[in-house]
């Protein structure tokens, strides 16, 4: 972004006096005009947002008598102790192991075959988007559907001898595999998402590099082991990267999964939800769950600067 | 070698297919489950054609004693008007940063992007006890005004208007359009790629939000369609897969429909966003 470029203004850049035009002055104020309303917006919404989420996480809070306690560390030192918390972390880390190799897998895999010379790519392309289309709430649904104990899958295992007539699990109040669900489900749904990035990726390889390979008599497995995947070694980082903050960001699935309880059993418990339970729920514990939001965020914005170093790296490259 | 080569071709081919046919095997069901009656879905019965096929789910769920319809109302108003909005805001600071001169412009850049580095999960808790703050709780208000501006879609507008011609701007003053009139009759409208881009996109945000309706929409005729979802599937009893599966097929088609119509902006955004 070239933000120190030369503006080819009329006005000439080193003026004598310090007097400015009449026309000046307008620019200026239309600036701040055009401004104004995204600076306000933002300014509320992120920027004290942000300040208040970082003074609540030093606060006792009652949402009933609307009062604010200073407890200095007590909230960060709670956090230490906390089963509960303990529980969500778990649960977010196994989903986050599962989930970012198994999404990144399937998107590479998907978008190399997309990008070889095949018939029928737009379709399969408009295929392969339909979930990025779907908001959270329909998907989840499906799913929970697909999954209810009369649902299809359980049918399909029935039907294969997997599972004994009328023996269809419980996914959804299984402790054992609800969180499972959740996986597959998201995996489902954030396919697209790596793949698009993949396939912008691919654009970029030379197309040179396949024809040499053509002429050495390489397989279409041989291209994608030494050609395909080497070149895509920056942005699979990306990629890893951007997945792991997807994975710890994940709410609404699990939310919408468990109605909100984490349950059966804490199972379905991600540290996102954790926080709007202890936030929203009955415990009343907002400045406990800022905390907790405040972790959470310096671990993300950890993971997403390294993420844009690694991708400048790549440019520069 | 001739051969293997085939060999290979197949079994991309058959990637392919299987990928298509895992990605579309829920949609199916749910169009499938929403034309069925409730006794069949849960029956077991694995066909997705069935004899027995009925409208009657649809004509419940927009019926008289429904609120899906108002639901649905209520998502086009936010996600329609929040949409508008965003444009105009997004698009004037665009501007603003990238074709006009004044004091602190650069300081109010640099602070722009620090703010985009924040994850919009730590602002829910203070978002909230503003909101509730300046008393716009359950109201679309709510739903609209944190969500009225975007950093992101402000650095894209800004990076189209970079390239905005100068000399444009300063003959259609000439022709006697003020600076103001510059912007809304000639910059705006050149930037209409990337502004349908924006719009597409912000428009699917608004539709298909939950957290935001969740936490700060109380009132059932207030909610928003993908709220009114999980409300209907979280009812007590055993759940109406078949009306909510109707539900879920309306609650998507305008987005597919958005899609259909608008797939080179898709393209477009993705690829940025790819390469954000």
């Amino acid at each position: 972004m070239p933000s120190g470029s030369p503006q080819p203004t009329a006005v000439p850049a080193v003026s004598k006096r310090p007097r400015h035009t009449k026309r000046q002055l307008q620019e200026w104020r239309q600036g701040y005009v055009f401004l104004l309303p995204a600076v306000i917006i933002l300014g509320i919404f992120i920027g004290i947002s942000a300040i208040f989420v970082i003074y609540l996480s030093f606060c006792k809070v009652n949402l009933f008598t609307n009062s604010y306690s200073f407890v200095r560390l007590d909230n960060y030192l709670r956090l230490f102790q906390d089963e509960y918390a303990r529980t969500a972390l778990l649960n977010s880390l196994k989903f986050s192991v599962v989930v970012v190799p198994c999404q990144t897998i399937i998107a590479l895999v998907i978008a190399s075959v997309l990008n070889s010379k095949i018939r029928g790519k737009t379709f399969f392309r408009a295929v392969y988007f339909l979930p990025t289309l779907t908001s959270s709430s329909a998907l989840t649904i499906i799913f929970m559907f697909m999954f209810s104990v009369t649902g299809p899958i359980n049918t399909i295992l029935i039907n294969m001898g997997v599972l004994p007539e009328g023996g269809g699990i419980n996914f959804l109040n299984n402790p054992a595999v609800a969180l499972q669900v959740i996986m597959v489900m998201n995996i489902w749904s954030t396919v697209p998402q790596y793949t698009t990035m993949y396939l912008a990726s691919l654009q970029d390889l030379p197309a040179s590099l396949y024809e040499a390979a053509d002429i050495d008599g390489a397989g279409t497995f041989e291209k994608f082991k030494s050609i395909t995947i080497p070149y895509l070694k920056p942005i699979t980082t990306y990629v890893l990267l951007t997945g792991i903050i997807g994975t710890l960001q994940m709410f609404d699935q699990a939310y919408i999964f468990s109605n909100g309880s984490g349950g059966p059993a804490n199972s379905t418990l991600t540290v996102s939800l954790m926080v709007y339970r202890y936030a929203f729920g009955t415990t009343n514990a907002m400045g406990y769950a800022s905390t907790i939001a405040i972790v959470l965020a310096l671990v993300i914005m950890a993971v997403s600067l390294i993420a844009e170093k690694l991708n400048a790296a790549e440019k520069w490259y | 070698m001739k051969s293997k080569k085939k060999a290979g071709r197949v079994a991309l081919y058959v990637v392919l297919i299987l990928y298509a046919f895992i990605t579309l095997y829920p949609f199916l069901w749910m169009v499938a489950a929403s034309f069925k009656p409730l006794r069949e879905i849960v029956g077991g019965n694995m066909s997705l054609i069935s004899e027995n096929m009925t409208l009657d789910n649809y004509t419940t769920i927009f019926g008289h004693s429904s609120l899906f319809p108002r639901w649905f109302l209520n998502s086009l108003f936010v996600a329609t008007v929040g949409t508008v909005i965003n444009v105009f805001i997004n698009s004037m600071a665009g501007y603003s940063l990238s074709c006009l001169n004044y004091p602190g412009r650069n300081k109010i850049h640099h602070a722009l992007l620090l703010l985009m580095m924040i994850p919009g999960q730590v602002l829910l808790i203070p978002n909230y006890l503003l909101l509730k703050e300046f008393g716009m709780l359950d109201s679309y208000m709510a739903l609209i005004l944190p969500a009225a501006a975007n950093i992101g879609n402000i650095f894209l507008m800004r990076q189209f208007f970079m390239n905005f011609p100068h000399d444009v701007a300063e003959a259609a003053e000439i022709d006697g359009l003020n600076r103001y009139g510059v912007f809304f009759r000639i910059a705006m409208p050149l930037a209409r790629p990337t502004i349908a881009t924006t719009a597409i996109f912000g428009f699917m945000g608004f539709w298909n939000a939950f957290t935001a309706p969740m936490l700060y929409i109380k009132t059932d005729t207030k909610y928003t369609l993908t709220l009114g979802l999980q409300s209907f599937q979280s009812q007590n009893a055993g759940t109406m897969w078949n009306q909510v599966m109707a539900a879920a097929c309306i609650s998507v088609v305008p987005i597919i429909i958005i899609y259909l119509i608008f797939n080179k902006f898709f393209l477009v955004g993705l690829r940025m966003d790819g390469e954000k």
